[in-house]
């Protein structure tokens, strides 16, 4: 069976001023349909910029290329107005901080329904039946009463609920869920990602969660995609990439995470600063900040994702974590 | 104004009678409250302002002995005395004072000195005719300069953006005396497409009083002629006094656009794949009346300040003109009663204003 979503050799290019910068640089991964899918990576690393364009909403003169074929329509080079059809209707998005991301002004009921009417053609009271149903379906008590409310009278964790149910009230086959828990508490985490799991089981959705926080994923993706200055550092499934980490990148991300076993121990994050737009370095982006970077790493070409196990691509040549034993990985409890 | 969900509205027919009304009381209790608050500290306000102006005119330096009486009569001790009995300025200021506001209260600005009416006659002349003015003024600044702004935000830094920033410079920095002798030059002196001046032509008679707006009182009279002549001579006035708003509110709605344009929840408004249009006019327009608003509000107060020049350029008998003559003549009961008169209106504005940030945000309606 063909991925929902295969997208193959993505570029991006940000108009900048010192004109136009790779933002996304040949990023390939698939998506199933009922399958979540983790983007990894610090702020800048591209996973944004995947999504926009999945969206198509980058900023005004990006330039794209490659390919991003989902389910029988080629995003890349989409029209804007077909892309309209596309957005909120058949990929649907939820985004970082709930508090900013709903209307401040408008009713949880108009958010909701609005979309519904435009891409389903529903009238107001099927629209409002609707409403109530999906309510109900991300947990938020009494949604009569919730569609008349505004977003300033829920809680950041019922915010990112209602969140969700606006991006699923069309129905959409994929939801991009950009940072979905980082404005939230620890425990109201587990609730977002848990309502995510459940949501993929019951409605066959696919998700793709953009985070930096592979604790996060390591709850609930199948597949991981690591990014670093807009090219795919690694990528396999998620038990192994969180486990037995094979670029150093990858374990240093997840090195700086708090460990549940070992909450003494200290943090240990990784030095440096990601490269900003346009100042990615010649030959693997990471090699300034790698502890294990060869002189063979300072030169162009850039490391491409190759196979070093079935379903595990890695972009590391000098691949030296390899054999290393696996060690357990600071997660975000779901249960 | 960019609301087109039917589900706001009260009588939709999905929403479940009973315990929708139940709930919907708190909030509605709360508006009530929020308002009875803001009148109270306006009427308050308006109390102050009489001590103020009141205050003031003891301190204006003059006599209004000899501005009204003129050199020989005010030579003449009795004369004066007489003078000053009459209008009450023997008397100790405090006294002065609460016998004013008492009067004030029953709607009695005494008389004025130089019409020799009473005040209160000649605002209910006057006040209409400024009203008028001012009021067809702020509708034009708003139906064409708050568009104009939405334009500007959204083709931000293109060709229609760069037009419109030149327009809304032109509009604030053109000094209105320019402007109205220019606009009187072109449209009434050479092309006389517009009457140059007045309320109505010399010929006609003013439409039944009832409201003292001319137009409103043509429309409830049906005197059709004499509407369409009180607009004409609306036109001309209410465009020299809308230029400087329409700039001002041009400015201001595109900054106010552009400033919501940029936030997540309209990025996530455009990720639902809604019309541009709707994503504009709902989701960002909203937000953006909220300052918007605030600005239209300071426009108005200073249409009733830029009248007394239109109204003199135009021979319009308003409360401008009327202020003027008060004050060149020391005329005191006419004076306060125009500051009484300009204070309240301004409080109005901001009550109103206080109100429609209510009405738009929820946010304050239900702190």
């Amino acid at each position: 069976m063909a991925p929902l979503l295969e997208v193959r050799g993505l570029r991006v290019a940000l108009p900048t001023r010192r004109g136009p910068q790779l933002a996304v640089d040949d990023v390939s991964f698939d998506v199933d349909a009922g399958e979540i899918v983790g983007l990894a990576g610090e702020s800048g690393s591209g996973k944004t910029m995947t999504a926009m364009t999945l969206l198509g909403l980058l900023p005004p003169g990006a330039r794209t290329s490659g390919s991003a074929h989902f389910a029988g329509t080629e995003l890349v080079g989409l029209r804007r107005r077909a892309f309209r059809d596309v957005r909120g209707r058949r990929i649907a998005m939820v985004s970082q901080d709930p508090a900013t991301a709903l209307h401040p002004i408008l009713t949880i009921g108009t958010q909701l329904t609005e979309h519904m009417r435009h891409h389903l053609g529903l009238s107001a009271a099927a629209a409002r039946a609707r409403a109530v149903e999906l309510l109900a379906d991300v947990r938020i008590p009494d949604p009569e009463q919730a569609l008349r409310s505004y977003p300033g009278q829920f809680s950041g964790g019922m915010r990112q609920r209602i969140a969700i149910a606006v991006a699923l009230a069309a129905e959409p086959q994929l939801l991009l869920a950009d940072e979905p828990t980082t404005a939230l508490d620890v425990t109201v985490q587990a609730g977002i990602l848990r309502l995510l799991d459940r949501l993929r089981r019951e409605k066959e959705l696919a998700v793709v969660v953009i985070t930096h926080d592979l604790g996060v994923l390591s709850a609930v993706a199948s597949r991981v995609h690591v990014l670093y200055g807009g090219r795919l550092a690694e990528s396999g499934p998620a038990a192994t990439l969180l486990t037995r980490p094979r670029h150093p990148y990858t374990r240093g991300l997840l090195d700086a995470l708090p460990h549940p076993e070992a909450a003494a121990a200290p943090l240990r994050p990784i030095p440096g600063a990601p490269p900003s737009l346009g100042a990615v370095p010649p030959g693997c982006p990471f090699h300034p900040r790698c502890a294990f970077a060869q002189p063979s790493c300072r030169v162009d070409p850039r490391p491409e994702a190759v196979p070093v196990d079935p379903g595990h691509r890695l972009a590391c040549p000098p691949d030296p974590l390899r054999g290393r034993p696996a060690e357990p990985v600071a997660a975000v409890r779901t249960s | 104004m960019s609301s087109s969900s039917p589900l706001e509205a009260p009588a939709a027919p999905a929403s479940p009678p009973a315990p929708a009304r139940r709930r919907a009381r708190p909030g509605r209790q709360r508006l009530g409250r929020f308002l009875l608050k803001r009148i109270a500290a306006g009427l308050l306000l308006c109390v102050g302002i009489t001590l103020v102006s009141f205050l003031l005119t003891q301190l204006v330096p003059g006599d209004p002995v000899t501005a009204n009486l003129g050199q020989q009569a005010s030579a003449d001790p009795a004369a004066v005395a007489a003078f000053r009995h009459q209008y009450g300025l023997d008397r100790p200021v405090p006294v002065q004072y609460l016998v004013y506001l008492g009067n004030v209260l029953h709607g009695d600005f005494g008389m004025s000195q130089q019409s020799h009416r009473p005040v209160s006659t000649d605002l209910a002349e006057y006040i209409p005719a400024t009203m008028e003015l001012a009021l067809f003024a702020i509708v034009v600044s708003i139906v064409i300069g708050v568009p104009l702004g939405i334009l500007a935000a959204v083709y931000r830094d293109r060709w229609v953006d760069q037009v419109l920033r030149v327009v809304s410079l032109a509009g604030v920095s053109m000094p209105t005396f320019w402007i109205a002798l220019l606009a009187f030059y072109l449209l009434f002196f050479k092309l006389g497409v517009l009457p140059g001046g007045g309320r109505l032509d010399p010929t006609e008679t003013p439409p039944t009083h009832t409201t003292g707006f001319y137009t409103v009182d043509a429309l409830l009279h049906g005197q059709w002629s004499l509407l369409g002549s009180a607009l004409l001579h609306l036109v001309l006035p209410g465009l020299v006094l809308a230029t400087y708003t329409v700039g001002m509110l041009l400015r201001f709605t595109r900054a106010s656009v552009l400033e919501i344009l940029g936030l997540d929840y309209v990025r996530a408004a455009r990720a639902k794949g809604l019309p541009e249009r709707v994503v504009v006019l709902r989701h960002v327009l909203r937000p953006a009346l909220i300052s918007i608003i605030t600005v239209a509000g300071v426009a108005f107060g200073s249409l009733l300040s830029g009248t007394v020049l239109v109204e003199s350029i135009f021979s319009w008998p308003g409360l401008g003109q009327y202020a003027y003559n008060s004050a060149k003549n020391l005329d005191l009961p006419a004076i306060m009663g125009v500051s009484v008169v300009v204070a309240v209106v301004y409080i109005v504005i901001n009550l109103l204003v206080d109100v429609l940030y209510g009405v738009i945000d929820p946010r304050i309606r239900l702190s």
